[in-house]
């Protein structure tokens, strides 16, 4: 176990900021919220409903963003962004929409480009695009601001700043403070007091 | 999100974007053909150029090769999403793991194993097979390589977190594909003998058929377990 004991709630337009000393569970927290693992114990709940083991169901409804960047090398950003674009809703991203969700963190001249030859801060920012390009609730965001200049930071946080103010929610784990008025939890507090060895040889 | 979501897209979009990147560069698409047509060449310089031998051999040597080659295959399948990230992505779509195993299997076969079978009748051509087989060689095929990619999933799905898996999953995969190899040949030397093959096309369709229900089921448990 990696916690126990943890409650919270995330209503329109709250923030929400995981702060821990590696691991101490945040990226497990938002895995587990995301339904990409199962919980061992304990309750998630989506409106009145009980959501834990139904991904599918949620993944309507939140987008997230791990450590690693889930993007081809191969493949320009264009055709990253088209095709995760229809993964995610079985819909056309149009040439317009991406051209200007690119715009907004600097890569629409880059959007050609095969991700091969992206720096390491630009495949992260290509990385934060699924945030502008589908339109949902929930942004689960791990590191969001890994690697970003502070230019990029600060059009990171106006993006976040109006989801919020567009009623969305945000979880978002990281080391920085973001600049950003929302609660935090810290879950060096939330330790499993005990470990349960014998699952794990 | 009242808009009714097309999952035969979502389906559709993964079946193309996999193609793709089996054909771009360092894909499996063109290793898996390169071996293929390699490895079967040698057999001529290995065995002699005795016609009757080679005739004799050709439905097996091109079966085995084709196993070996789709083995070489299937070590990427799941593993370069994995490592790079977009295993959660693709979890996370709408259409479900299940969706997602089996539209990855349908492009598997499609951009690495169909192109096996187009080249596989130039292949019998240099191994003299008799002229009455060809074409069961590419209904046996046709009809036995489904399982191939479809068994071949679940090994790589089991596999996925390993580490250099690829003899791991050999070992996994490599037994379940022997009734495929026993009825696909078998249909070949039957047509060259003068039996009758399709008693062996049937038996190997079943075969087919059964991996299509379970494989796409198991391969995304597997994936589960590896996501956690």
């Amino acid at each position: 176990m990696v916690f126990e004991g943890l409650h919270f709630a995330v209503g329109p337009g709250d923030y929400l900021h995981l702060k821990g000393k590696n691991g101490s569970g945040k990226s497990t927290l938002l895995r587990l919220v995301a339904g990409l693992l199962p919980a061992y114990s304990g309750t998630l709940t989506w409106g009145d409903s009980d959501i834990a083991g139904a991904a599918a169901a949620r993944s309507e409804d939140m987008i997230y963003s791990g450590h690693q960047h889930g993007l081809k090398p191969v493949l320009t950003l264009r055709e990253n962004m088209k095709s995760l674009y229809q993964l995610m809703t079985g819909l056309h991203l149009d040439d317009e929409t991406l051209e200007v969700s690119a715009e907004g963190f600097g890569l629409l001249r880059l959007v050609d480009q095969p991700l091969k030859y992206f720096s390491s801060g630009q495949t992260h920012r290509a990385a934060l695009l699924r945030f502008l390009l589908l339109d949902r609730p929930i942004w689960l965001m791990d590191e969001p601001t890994v690697g970003l200049d502070s230019e990029n930071r600060a059009r990171l946080e106006a993006f976040m700043q109006a989801h919020l103010d567009g009623g969305g929610m945000i979880i978002a784990a990281s080391h920085d403070p973001i600049g950003l008025l929302g609660r935090s939890l810290d879950l060096d507090g939330f330790k499993a007091s005990k470990v349960h060895l014998e699952q794990w040889l | 999100m009242t808009k009714p979501l097309s999952t035969a897209a979502i389906f559709k979009g993964v079946v193309a974007r996999d193609i793709r990147l089996a054909w771009s560069q360092g894909g499996t698409g063109t290793m898996a053909l390169s071996f293929f047509l390699i490895a079967v060449t040698l057999f001529p310089f290995g065995v002699g150029p005795e016609t009757e031998i080679l005739a004799r051999i050709a439905a097996g040597v091109i079966w085995v090769v084709a196993l070996l080659a789709c083995l070489l295959s299937l070590d990427r399948l799941f593993q370069a999403d994995y490592e790079d990230g977009s295993l959660d992505d693709l979890a996370l779509s709408p259409l479900g793991l299940v969706g997602i195993a089996f539209a990855k299997i349908t492009a598997h076969w499609c951009a690495t194993i169909l192109p096996l079978i187009v080249v596989a009748p130039l292949l019998a051509l240099l191994l003299n097979l008799p002229s009455g087989a060809y074409q069961f060689l590419v209904l046996s095929l046709l009809i036995g390589s489904p399982a191939l990619s479809l068994l071949g999933a679940i090994g790589a799905a089991l596999t996925v977190s390993v580490r250099r898996g690829g003899v791991l999953m050999s070992l996994l995969v490599l037994p379940l594909y022997i009734p495929t190899l026993i009825f696909g040949v078998g249909a070949v030397d039957a047509a060259s003998m003068m039996g009758n093959p399709l008693p062996h096309l049937a038996l190997l369709g079943a075969v087919s058929l059964l991996s299509l229900l379970i494989a796409p089921f198991a391969a995304a448990g597997a994936l589960r377990l590896a996501l956690e």
